[in-house]
């Protein structure tokens, strides 16, 4: 038999700037398409699921199929303004960086609804092990404080972290957020001992792991999958695709050849693959799979198909990698216009009211802000105590960091 | 009060822990139904149950990983790399995630997690069963590094570690598992029962992290050192006819840095010893604190004795382990000067 040189294949996305994206390549299904199987579902047989994609909402913002979830008027516009204010947050924030107030900056612009709908659909107690796209989780809250986020955002005197943290990278135990790391992927195995140990305590609380499309190719993401099959822990294994990671497009972290819910059938996890714009399925299918977890029936992971829509940080610029009006031409849209939609087809919403609420909302974190920079900012070098950087590397200051600290103070 | 070898020490110290702790969980590769390769967890599933001590898949990373997870739950999990040869794929979760998280955190997330591993060479195992990456941990701000050298120390140490709130390297000098280990390979092994550190209390007591032990007193040259090189050392002295103060450091890092100065400052001498790779090894480390606070005390430029700077070998395991020889010309340099 003849054959030809081998050839080392570098997959490339079909869109670039000038050449407009192909998006057939994410096969998505009609709404309300896709069954929705009892939560003792075997893992084995969710196949279909990871491969398909639930979606309610459908093209009028009617709610079809066996995945409408039950949930009333009320709390869809309190998710609604969660995803308007985490827009607002994010984009006021972004102007802060430009100002140089804070040093850097990660907005979640086209993916608000993956996080705060599922911050609505789990239970007081529960922890996330978020990346640095997730702040949906903690702005859908009305625990934490848009001020005390952004003096986190600023390094300043309130920051709860001490300046020892990029901007994003909070830390809410009391909200249910683990503490963010920069090394992509660590949060995900983390999330399945949490799980464990609630296990193994008896407890009813469950953990959600968090992981972009592109850390799942570090070794800690499949770690994750056979520690929380073997043990059946009790965890939700959240796959954000936004189709990027920084320049590169998910094809390289594997995403061509199969999905990334797939990965989960291989190890034995039930897995959905699901539209991650469409409010009201991120919010279905964050049930199923919390039910499931505390159930005992074990880990769910769910890939939430969604878009980056804007840069992967305050460091790089998209057009230089991707067609630059990529988003409009995304067949998902976007996930506030979605339930905005929906929510004024019954009657419980309206132009006028999604109007006055953005301009209130824009108007809180503008107050916010103001508050926020009492406190100083990154420009007005009102930072944390020098003092505070030698603690809390143990848990008492051992001698050698207290002669460091004492060298650190003469210089 | 019983003569116990060092792994049923250790085992002593984990059954206690367990007893007390209901927080307390073990897990590793082998350390379940088997009760580790090394044995040293033998019998713990069967008595605290399958959920409590428990066999892990084969991923050191998914180990330290899911222990820091349970830790932050609020669990205090001890976990077993089976070698220290094999941490590597934990080392990600270890400095960047267990050390770093009551830091980065402010105090609202910590790790009080305690990793063991059987350490060092001299039981035929080869690059991948020998090695003693001790280092590698103690230059990675946020953890401490213990290593004992006796069944008691152990014991009480590996308490210590499990109570600790920060992360704690625990290295078990596995040629020490069974007897104390002196360097001559070719003579019968003596039993711990012949030494009086073998007499371990049964229930719980601590030896203090942070605190270094005078091994043995002397006048003439200190040496320090830590694990197996303890006994190598004190072999070295024996045969030379040097009066030798040996200080074993037990904790590498934080380190008790008194006791080491007092010493040396006391013998003017010194003379460092470790297994381990010597370029950037802890040896460096304590030279240049010795250096630092016991110059014009010194009368003769500190020794180093190490493991050569390759892979640790097979066929020439003899050749590479620093031996009693090896450490008595070191200690004959240091006082020739």
């Amino acid at each position: 038999m003849k054959t030809s040189p081998l050839h080392l294949n570098v997959p490339e996305p079909t869109g670039r700037p000038g050449r407009a994206t192909d998006f057939s390549y994410l096969h998505v299904s009609p709404a309300g398409a896709v069954r929705r199987p009892p939560i003792d579902v075997l893992p084995a047989d969710t196949g279909d699921l990871a491969n398909a994609m639930v979606r309610v909402l459908d093209e009028q913002g009617s709610p079809v199929g066996p995945w409408v979830p039950t949930i009333d008027a009320d709390r869809l516009r309190l998710g609604l303004l969660a995803m308007l204010r985490t827009r607002a947050f994010d984009a006021r924030m972004l102007i802060a960086q430009r100002q140089k107030k804070i040093s850097f900056y990660m907005q979640s612009l086209g993916e608000e609804a993956i996080a705060t709908a599922h911050s609505l659909a789990l239970e007081p107690g529960d922890m996330c092990f978020p990346t640095y796209r997730q702040q949906g989780l903690l702005l859908a809250r009305d625990d934490i404080s848009m001020s005390e986020l952004m003096c986190q955002l600023m390094s300043n005197e309130h920051d709860p972290l001490k300046g020892r943290q990029l901007p994003v990278m909070y830390s809410y135990k009391r909200a249910g957020f683990f503490s963010i790391s920069g090394n992509l992927a660590t949060q995900f195995i983390q999330a399945v001992g949490w799980g464990m140990a609630s296990a193994i305590r008896g407890d009813s609380r469950i953990a959600s792991a968090w992981i972009g499309d592109g850390a799942t190719a570090e070794a800690d993401f499949h770690t994750a999958l056979t520690f929380a099959q073997v043990y059946r822990a009790p965890v939700i294994l959240n796959v954000v695709n936004n189709q990027w990671a920084i320049s590169t497009f998910q094809a390289i972290a594997g995403g061509e050849a199969s999905t990334f819910a797939a990965r989960g059938i291989g190890c034995g996890i039930a897995s959905l693959r699901v539209d991650g714009n469409d409010f009201l399925a991120v919010y279905a299918a964050s049930r199923w799979a919390a039910e499931r977890a505390r159930a005992n029936l074990g880990p769910t992971l769910i890939e939430w198909i969604t878009y980056r829509a804007g840069a992967h940080s305050t460091s790089d610029d998209p057009t230089r990698y991707r067609p630059a009006d990529d988003w409009q031409h995304f067949p998902l849209g976007d996930p506030i216009a979605r339930l905005k939609q929906h929510l004024i087809r019954i009657g419980a919403w309206s132009e006028a009211e999604h109007e006055k609420a953005r301009a209130e909302i824009e108007g809180q974190v503008v107050e916010a802000q103001r508050e926020a920079e009492r406190y100083g900012t990154l420009l007005d070098g009102r930072i944390p105590p020098l003092a505070s950087m030698f603690e809390d590397v143990f848990k008492e200051m051992p001698w050698h960091l207290r002669e460091q600290l004492r060298q650190a103070a003469e210089q | 009060m019983a003569a116990m070898t060092m792994i049923q020490a250790l085992r002593s110290a984990m059954d206690v822990m367990l007893e007390r702790d209901p927080n307390v969980v073990i897990y590793g590769q082998d350390v379940g139904y088997f009760g580790g390769v090394f044995r040293c967890t033998e019998g713990l599933q069967a008595k605290y149950g399958r959920t409590r001590v428990f066999d892990a898949p084969i991923s050191e990373g998914g180990i330290v990983g899911s222990a820091i997870g349970m830790a932050a739950y609020g669990l205090r999990p001890v976990v077993e790399m089976q070698f220290a040869d094999y941490f590597y794929p934990a080392y990600d979760q270890i400095v960047s995630e267990a050390a770093r998280l009551r830091h980065r955190s402010a105090g609202d997330f910590t790790a009080p997690i305690t990793i063991r591993m059987p350490t060092g060479g001299g039981i035929y195992g080869g690059q991948t069963h020998s090695q003693s990456p001790e280092a590698l941990f103690t230059h990675v701000c946020g953890l401490r590094t213990v290593i004992p050298s006796n069944p008691y120390d152990a014991k009480g140490l590996l308490i210590a570690s499990i109570e600790c709130d920060d992360p704690v390297i625990f290295f078990e000098p596995k040629r020490l598992y069974n007897g104390p280990f002196d360097g001559h390979h070719d003579r019968p092994m003596v039993p711990w029962s012949e030494r009086p550190s073998s007499e371990v209390p049964q229930g719980h007591y601590t030896v203090p992290l942070e605190s270094a032990a005078v091994f043995r007193a002397g006048s003439e040259v200190t040496v320090l050192t830590y694990g197996s090189m303890v006994y190598v050392s004190e072999a070295a002295a024996k045969e030379s006819g040097i009066d030798a103060e040996i200080i074993d450091l037990r904790s590498l890092w934080p380190l008790d840095l008194p006791t080491v100065i007092e010493s040396v400052k006391k013998t003017r001498r010194c003379v460092i010893v470790h297994e381990a790779t010597r370029t950037s090894g802890f040896g460096a480390e304590l030279t240049a604190l010795v250096q630092e606070r016991c110059f014009y005390h010194l009368e003769a430029p500190i020794e180093r004795v190490t493991g050569w700077d390759t892979p640790y070998p097979h066929a020439l395991e003899w050749q590479y382990f620093p031996g009693p020889a090896r450490v008595a010309a070191a200690m004959r340099r240091a006082l020739e000067e």
